[in-house]
């Protein structure tokens, strides 16, 4: 090891092994938070999707409205709403929810899946009305039903227009992430927001947790990039 | 009618906070998008690495993080720096890094780098052909970017200044927690001291909601505008 790094480590009073920990189990929150909310909103985007594009209003509606609300409005709002909404709830202190609503944790779970579902959800319906429609003729033209043909054709074809903006959608989310530490979790930017209180060291305690977030963005690039080239390798050019 | 007790004037000069912050952020990221591009597309291989690693860099952290950094070490830095002044020289300088500027500058900043982006395809957009003919007929490289590149390229870039308008719109949402006090702050101080948080929290929504609806349509009128006397293939 280089002696100025030595030196540095020996010196420095902020990254203990004390702060160190600290800033894992913000990680941990942190990377928790986000992968639930994402698999949660992804699980009720596709059948959100779908409903959006169908061709009756009633069906459509609400899912369009649902989409426009909590895409018009600040993702730090809809957390508030939740968050101190939800113990305004008559009667829900007496209900076993609040053994859960309680902790702060659940609440920003809800508010982010809600918000990430309702964008995935456009993401998806993009990438099902631009189905060809050739692709979905000749489906029909081999007798397959409506189930049968969302399954084989429409779906695997839409996630590959779809995974592009939906990688984008997901590093959105671990940015978005950051202000669950403004409803008391302990997440990364929480972490630092702590360890700056307690050193009034701003660029230390700043800096670190910038670095870890450009590392998770680029570990998350990198693996949809490859999850890209696997899912599109039918339109690589031949003899690449 | 609703009944805001008391803090319908507070929330509406958050409201104006929100717009003036919004606003200011926007020039300043069209501005850096503008410098950005230029230096990506430039020869430069300096400028290059600069505008690279600034979008690069921007885009890997989060706006809260960032807009902290700024804020909290803004302050430390005019405090060492008026500290220094004032042994070199006697004089007192010190100001309280305002929660604001932070917000425009942070805000500005993230920005910046997404409409750089948008900028360098939009200019790539324009045909070389144009380009060449400028040249031909003897427009200096100012001259080109001025009359030929810039009016042409606003047209490709407008979907995704658009677009990056309605993202920032919402982050500014994020001051509130660097202690300035906008519409989210008032709310929220409001929502506590009353504990009702639908009653504040959700006319703030809809004020935000009214406006990224009606940015929409204002983007839309102008794309249409823009796009005039242009055949779209279909």
């Amino acid at each position: 090891m280089p002696d100025f790094i030595a030196q540095w480590l020996n010196q420095n009073e902020i990254f203990t092994a004390m702060t160190i920990m600290e800033y894992w189990n913000g990680l941990v929150n942190t990377v928790q938070l986000v992968f639930l909310s994402l698999v949660i909103g992804l699980v009720f985007a596709i059948p959100l999707a779908i409903l959006r594009t169908s061709k009756n209003p009633l069906v459509s509606g609400p899912v369009w409205l649902y989409t426009y609300l909590f895409r018009g409005t600040p993702l730090l709002i809809q957390l508030y709403i939740i968050y101190y909404g939800i113990a305004q709830i008559p009667g829900i202190q007496d209900t076993f929810w609040w053994e859960i609503f309680r902790e702060p944790f659940y609440p920003a779970l809800l508010a982010f899946a809600l918000n990430t579902c309702a964008y995935t959800t456009e993401i998806i319906r993009g990438a099902i009305v631009s189905t060809p429609a050739g692709e979905i003729e000749a489906a029909k033209a081999y007798g397959m039903n409506w189930w049968l043909r969302m399954r084989r054709i429409v779906l695997p074809s839409a996630a590959r227009r779809a995974v592009q903006a939906y990688s984008n959608e997901v590093i959105f989310m671990l940015h978005s992430s950051a202000i669950a530490s403004v409803v008391t979790i302990v997440d990364l930017t929480g972490a630092a927001r702590n360890i700056y209180s307690r050193f009034y060291a701003p660029f230390d305690a700043f800096i670190f947790v910038a670095l870890i977030y450009m590392v998770l963005t680029f570990i998350l690039v990198f693996a949809f990039r490859k999850l890209e080239n696997h899912l599109l390798r039918h339109q690589r050019p031949v003899g690449s | 009618m609703l009944d805001l007790k008391g803090y319908g004037p507070e929330l509406l000069d958050g409201a104006v906070v929100t717009i003036e912050l919004a606003f200011l952020s926007l020039l300043l990221s069209l501005t850096l998008g503008l410098i950005g591009a230029s230096s990506k597309l430039s020869g430069n291989r300096l400028a290059k690495a600069i505008a690279t690693f600034y979008t690069t860099v921007v885009r890997g952290i989060p706006d809260l993080v960032m807009m902290l950094l700024f804020y909290y070490g803004g302050q430390v830095t005019v405090n060492m720096l008026s500290d220094w002044i004032w042994e070199a020289y006697e004089i007192d300088f010190f100001f309280q890094f305002d929660p604001f500027i932070s917000g425009v500058v942070t805000i500005g900043l993230i920005f910046g780098a997404y409409m750089t982006e948008t900028f360098r395809g939009a200019f790539l957009a324009v045909e070389t052909g144009q380009i060449e003919a400028a040249r031909a007929y003897g427009f200096t490289r100012w001259h080109t970017f001025r009359r030929i590149m810039f009016p042409q390229m606003l047209r490709h870039a407008l979907p995704g200044i658009g677009n990056n308008w309605q993202v920032l719109l919402k982050t500014t949402a994020l001051v509130s927690i660097i202690g300035l006090t906008d519409m989210v702050r008032v709310a929220e101080e409001a929502a506590k001291a009353e504990r009702m948080p639908f009653h504040f929290f959700i006319p703030v929504a809809a004020v935000y909601l009214i406006l990224t609806a009606g940015s929409e349509l204002f983007i839309k009128w102008l794309n249409k505008r823009a796009n005039v006397g242009v055949v779209q293939g279909s």
